[in-house]
């Protein structure tokens, strides 16, 4: 895998045969507290490398609250307070010993809203590697802004202006501009809180094809409502509800086959 | 629908429209909605009438002090007088005594005016400063020594407002009958050969009589307590009563009475006293002959604002009457205004030293504040831990920004003047006051500007690695740049128009030095109208109003330039 090569040339280089079956990220005994509220109860997951992930569960069950203790983001809410062990690679994230904005390097993150910054379409992509000295000379930077670019599929869009806002593209183009931005800081895993929420069918299409091309180089995580949406991109499934991990299994037997009664019921339709 | 109403449960009904109780609440709703839109609309128009009223007026009050009267006089410059050694050194040549040119000048102009006072009177025309325009232009053209050099000498402040028309009007009554002066000089007496004085005889008896009328009442008011006064009023009323019931008899004028005078053959007569067809006083300037004047050819003259009430006499108004009508007599800009300090002398008298006093003030408060200011405000929201500590220094911020502004003027007392021993009036001292009085506002505005600024701005920095430094200084504030330069301009507004800290510190002081540096004693421009308006010179008045206008004019500038830098910074993004 050729990110993982870049960003650390020996000793992991077994990862990059691309087997599913290695997890990327590992999580035991996860609690997490908003002040007094208990968001997550006891949570252990496993997720696999180079394939896609996806959370579900109804509104406020703490899927998304799991998936931004990957890269750390939830560190911004002062009264968010996590217990428990979240690896990524075998290393502990909330060992204090780590470098958290290594990490996010790392763990890139989409997010519902698109958020691209209110800069040019090349800033929006070029910012992250800058900040990460990524690049040496300004033709690399172009040169990876440009692929960032085109494997976000959105290089045929914007390549004659490079220099406009990028809060002036659709709506899907600046979720797409986001999912490049991620991508241009070479992270190994990428999570999506509902990326597709704020988008039309067209665009929504746009990205999940992404997600399936992006999925042999990354790991990916994603939070979506859209159950039709989980089936078509995601080769594992974990169900939530109410800050619990109910189910986790490959996303054909959740859908098909859910063991427990409230992913029955959920699958179903009967409650959500 | 209605079929639908029928199966559904009373509570969920759909609402029937075409009720009389549901018409008159949407009635009422629309009533109320003009109503408010109507209250806004008054509220507007108020605020627009006061606003234009008030600087309408001070618009009216203040445009004449851009202008001022200076008389142009030919003046023979003697190398004697000027360079007697033909050093053609500028520092010699300023040390000359101008003003007795310049004085000797209009002397020349003005021929024949005798006697120390009249004298008095028509140098008192010119400024003290009035040979400022002289010295210079021959400090910088030593060949003009030895020439006559024609050029301006500024007026006094009170020939100027009498030549702005203010002081009194001048009524021009062509005589009927042939005229014949006593003499060209000293006393003399006009006879006429019609009755040309009479309708002025009847207007002073007029007066006269309306003079009795407020006698009258002021006996009334001495009646009642002071009775040696009362009679002394009494007696004056007898005296004017009969002076007015004699028509035709001659009067005494005095200078509660409009003045009167004669301009005959040349010259000018201040009448003292009139007859229907004679009139005698004094020649102030003189006739060329004593010959007859025809009918038409000489006038009556009618100041009609009594002396007393004026500040300019008969003698400065003809004198100046006639310089006019030379062309001696020139308007221009009045570029002292915008040269000098501040003076004693109206005419003298510039806004430059407190307009400069007041930039070099705002720019010690902006390089204080500006840095910080939003680096406090940057801390406190985006990295400050949020417990007990941080939550009193809120307060107090907040707390601080309501304190009279007088108060830090006293903690600039205490602590910059007589602690650290910095000096008085100093623009330096001036700016740390200030800017202990603008940070308040500026580390509120700037916070909430970076509150403004949505959040996904910073997690998408982060989401991309960015450090938490990084994400504030890259991208929350720039986005929260404009709402803090608005904060910060507005400050600085707020700053320009303080005057009670300044008083604290010495800067409400009269300097008439234009100051070079920080520590140079300055006063600003709200105390410097503070000062004028305190003033009783009436061209001091106007003065106030056009400074008012200098500082509304700062004000604009410095909003203008806060719209234009938001518009800049705006378009990057």
């Amino acid at each position: 895998m050729q990110t993982t090569m870049e960003r650390a040339p020996a000793g992991t280089s077994p990862k990059a045969a691309g087997v599913t079956s290695t997890n990327k990220v590992t999580a035991r005994g996860v609690d997490v507290y908003y002040g007094e509220k208990h968001a997550i109860k006891n949570l252990s997951i496993d997720v696999p490398q180079n394939a896609i992930t996806a959370f579900i569960g109804p509104s406020g069950c703490g899927k998304s609250t799991f998936l931004r203790c990957i890269n750390r983001m939830n560190d911004t809410i002062p009264i968010c307070r996590v217990t428990g062990k979240i690896e990524v690679d075998g290393r502990d994230i909330y060992d204090p010993k780590i470098d958290v904005v290594e990490l996010r390097a790392r763990v890139g993150m989409v997010f519902q809203k698109p958020n691209p910054f209110p800069k040019s379409i090349f800033e929006n992509i070029a910012y992250g590697p800058k900040i990460h000295g990524l690049t040496s000379s300004k033709a690399e930077l172009q040169q990876l802004v440009e692929t960032s670019l085109q494997r976000a599929g959105l290089w045929e869009e914007v390549k004659d202006r490079l220099a406009d806002p990028g809060t002036g593209l659709s709506g899907g183009q600046q979720q797409r501009l986001c999912i490049a931005r991620a991508i241009a800081t070479k992270p190994d895993v990428i999570l999506m809180d509902e990326p597709c929420s704020a988008l039309d069918p067209i665009a929504t299409a746009k990205v999940e094809e992404l997600m399936v091309e992006l999925k042999r180089n990354f790991t990916i995580v994603i939070v979506t409502h859209s159950m039709a949406q989980a089936q078509r991109v995601s080769q594992k499934t974990a169900f939530f509800h109410l800050g619990t991990l109910v189910e986790f299994g490959d996303t054909t037997q959740i859908f098909n086959a859910p063991v427990d009664k409230r992913t029955q019921d959920y699958i179903g339709g009967r409650f959500g | 629908m209605t079929d639908m109403s029928a199966t559904t449960p009373a509570g969920l009904a759909p609402s029937d429209v075409t009720t009389d109780a549901f018409k008159a609440r949407v009635r009422k709703r629309y009533r109320s909605e003009a109503l408010f839109r109507a209250y806004g609309a008054i509220a507007l128009g108020i605020t627009a009438i006061f606003v234009i009223s008030v600087v309408t007026d001070i618009v009216r009050r203040g445009l004449p002090a851009f202008w001022t009267h200076s008389l142009v006089l030919d003046v023979p410059v003697s190398a004697d007088a000027v360079d007697p050694q033909g050093t053609k050194d500028p520092a010699v040549i300023r040390r000359a005594d101008y003003f007795t040119m310049a004085r000797d000048a209009l002397r020349a102009t003005v021929p024949g005016v005798e006697g120390r006072v009249p004298r008095r009177k028509l140098d008192g025309l010119l400024s003290s400063g009035a040979a400022n325009d002289l010295r210079e232009l021959l400090a910088a053209d030593p060949s003009l020594i030895g020439t006559t050099v024609k050029t301006r000498f500024l007026l006094s402040d009170d020939s100027d407002l009498y030549l702005k028309g203010s002081e009194t009007e001048i009524e021009r009554f062509p005589a009927r009958g042939i005229g014949t002066p006593s003499g060209a000089t000293g006393e003399i007496t006009i006879l006429t050969s019609s009755n040309d004085f009479a309708d002025d005889l009847v207007r002073v008896k007029r007066d006269l009589a309306e003079r009795i009328e407020g006698l009258k009442v002021e006996l009334r008011r001495a009646e009642r307590g002071d009775a040696a006064r009362a009679e002394r009023i009494k007696a004056e009323i007898a005296e004017l009563d009969a002076r007015v019931n004699q028509p035709g008899v001659a009067e005494t004028l005095d200078e509660r009475l409009p003045s009167l005078l004669v301009a005959i053959n040349g010259g000018v007569v201040k009448l003292s006293r009139i007859g229907n067809a004679e009139a005698s006083g004094t020649v102030i300037l003189p006739l060329k002959s004593t010959a007859d004047a025809g009918a038409g050819a000489w006038e009556v003259l009618t100041y009609t604002v009594p002396e007393s009430n004026r500040k300019l006499g008969d003698l400065e108004i003809t004198f100046l009457e006639r310089l006019k009508s030379e062309g001696r007599v020139e308007q221009h800009f009045n570029t002292i205004f915008f040269t000098a300090g501040d003076s004693r002398e109206a005419e003298l008298a510039g806004i430059l030293g407190a307009l400069m006093g007041s930039i070099l003030m705002l720019s010690v408060t902006l390089a204080l504040c500006l840095p910080i200011g939003v680096l406090a405000a940057v801390y406190l929201e985006e990295f400050a831990p949020k417990n007990w500590f941080t939550d009193i220094i809120e307060i107090n911020i907040n707390n601080l920004a309501a304190v009279p502004s007088i108060v830090f003027g006293l903690l600039g007392l205490a602590v910059f003047l007589n602690f650290f021993g910095l000096p008085r009036s100093a623009p330096l001292v001036g700016g740390l006051v200030l800017a202990l009085l603008v940070l308040p506002t500026i580390i509120i505005a700037s916070r909430a500007a970076l509150k403004a600024v949505p959040p996904s701005i910073k997690e998408a920095a982060l989401g991309v690695g960015a450090s938490k430094q990084q994400a504030v200084f890259h991208h929350v504030l720039p986005l929260a740049m404009p709402g803090i330069m608005t904060g910060t301009i507005i400050g600085m507004a707020h700053a320009l128009g303080e005057t009670a800290p300044l008083l604290m510190i010495g800067m409400l002081a009269f300097i008439v030095d234009v100051p070079t540096g920080w520590t140079s004693s300055a006063t600003a421009l709200p105390a410097q109208l503070f000062i004028w308006s305190d003033l009783p010179e009436a061209a001091f008045q106007a003065k106030t109003a056009a400074g008012i206008m200098v500082l509304l004019v700062l004000l604009f500038v410095m909003n203008g330039a806060a719209i234009w830098l938001r518009r800049r910074f705006e378009r990057r993004w």
